[in-house]
């Protein structure tokens, strides 16, 4: 199953612990993974389910291709990283 | 002990009032993350805060004791759509305490132009589709943003169905059943942004806040973009007062809680130039129903000084002697003889939001 890792600066704000998912693509395996998390979830994508503007994710470290639909495939061997991007100020 | 909220671009301070004179409390809530609004309830002591993440978007937290310790609740949510442009929330821009008569209701304004309501102390939250789905709203656009935001939300407190909205850019609302409705006010507002022919159009209009008297809620004073403005019938009419010296441009607008004729603002040159007259802040305030202004500067910096002061960075206390205004420039002033002569607190915050007496 693919394994989903997030950035420790999440920790600052609530619990991230690596998560396993079921799923073909970064979309499915997001929504299975976070489907019970609901808070969790809501920092990383908005309401309407899109990737937040300045997260980013990374599939064995390389960036998706597709941040809008989140397609990229995904693997039982993928690892999944989501990401801050960085930002001044 | 007096004590006032003050909500910064790096966290959330509260400064206090002790023997050696108002001072800084630490450590500050949030540290280091934007917070947008503040709320202290009066109904039942709950204090909330909501944060603008970088990254990881709006938050909003609750505290049942005073702020030692903080839980994150639920933000409002705007609805699930399929359109591409589905809107989502940008920030939390007011939280508003229900009437006395309504324990657990709290009111959010927001970006992109949403009114929401919960019902459970924050615990779920409710956009308000009878104001949502107003033709209307496709009308409004952005003032100072991208998208239309709700920045002042006014509950009458002799009748907490009767509500007034402030919105940059879509006028005055009003509803007088608990937002069930809604119609538009702000006739006689005036936009020099606007098309000559369309300057009076309420439905354009950018009220960069409101404020009313809590003794006698008729009467709302408004900055707005264009001017000053005043309202003695709850925010349905308006009545421009020009002529207001240094500037009539500005955010912030306190209304004096008691006498309805007293209110303060903090004027800038202009639109396209949002910094203080020739260099001298100054709080502008009028003690008879805007016929007259008396530009105070008392114990605030002499020039050259460029602090702007946000539209939620101004604030009176319950009995009108007490303001606190906080600058963009991270500066924090207390005046207690009513804006007359002013007390630098901190000079080295962040930048700030709002401030807001507890």
């Amino acid at each position: 199953m693919p394994r989903i890792r997030f950035t420790s600066n999440l920790a600052r704000h609530l619990a991230a612990p690596e998560l396993t998912a079921e799923g073909g693509t970064v979309r499915e395996a997001l929504d299975d993974a976070l489907a019970d998390e609901a808070l969790l979830r809501s920092y990383v994508l908005d309401e309407q389910g899109r990737l937040r503007r300045h997260v980013t994710i990374f599939l064995d470290g390389a960036m998706i291709t597709d941040r809008r639909g989140l397609s990229d495939a995904v693997t039982r061997d993928t690892e999944i990283y989501v990401l801050q991007a960085l930002s001044g100020g | 002990m007096p004590s006032i909220d003050v909500a910064t671009r790096k966290g959330l301070f509260r400064i206090e009032k002790a023997d050696e004179g108002w001072t800084v409390v630490t450590p500050p809530a949030f540290l280091g993350e934007p917070v947008s609004a503040i709320l202290t309830d009066p109904r039942d002591g709950t204090r909330y805060a909501a944060l603008r993440l970088g990254h990881f978007g709006c938050r909003l937290h609750r505290s049942g004791d005073g702020g030692a310790s903080w839980q994150e609740v639920p933000a409002p949510a705007y609805p699930k759509s399929d359109a591409e442009d589905a809107p989502a929330l940008d920030m939390i821009w007011e939280l508003v305490p229900g009437g006395a008569d309504q324990p657990g209701l709290i009111w959010a304004g927001t970006l992109p132009g949403g009114l929401f309501v919960s019902r459970d102390r924050g615990d779920s939250w409710d956009l308000v589709t009878s104001l949502w789905e107003k033709p209307e709203r496709a009308r409004w656009f952005g003032g100072g943003y991208d998208h239309p935001g709700i920045h002042s939300i006014l509950v009458d407190p002799r009748d907490s169905r009767r509500l007034a909205l402030g919105i940059s850019c879509g006028g005055v609302w009003l509803s007088e059943d608990g937002g069930e409705s809604w119609t538009q006010g702000g006739q006689g507002l005036r936009a020099d942004f606007l098309p000559p022919d369309q300057a009076t159009d309420p439905v354009s209009q950018d009220p960069h806040r409101l404020s009313a008297c809590a003794a006698r809620p008729e009467r709302i004073w408004c900055q707005h973009h264009n001017g000053i403005f005043v309202s003695s019938d709850g925010g349905a009419t308006f009545v421009e007062i020009a002529g207001v010296k240094p500037a009539h441009f500005g955010f912030a607008v306190a209304a004096h809680p008691i006498d309805p004729d007293t209110a303060w603002f903090v004027p800038g040159v202009k639109d396209e130039c949002r910094v203080p007259v020739d260099g001298q802040l100054v709080v502008t305030r009028t003690r008879d129903g805007g016929a007259g202004f008396d530009a105070l500067s008392g114990g605030l910096p002499g020039t050259p000084c460029y602090d702007l002061i946000y539209r939620h960075a101004l604030a009176v206390d319950a009995s009108g002697d007490v303001l606190a205004m906080g600058s963009t420039t991270g500066n924090l002033w207390v005046s207690e003889s009513a804006g007359t002569e002013w007390e630098l607190v901190s000079a080295h915050l962040p930048p700030v939001h709002a401030v807001a007496f507890v």
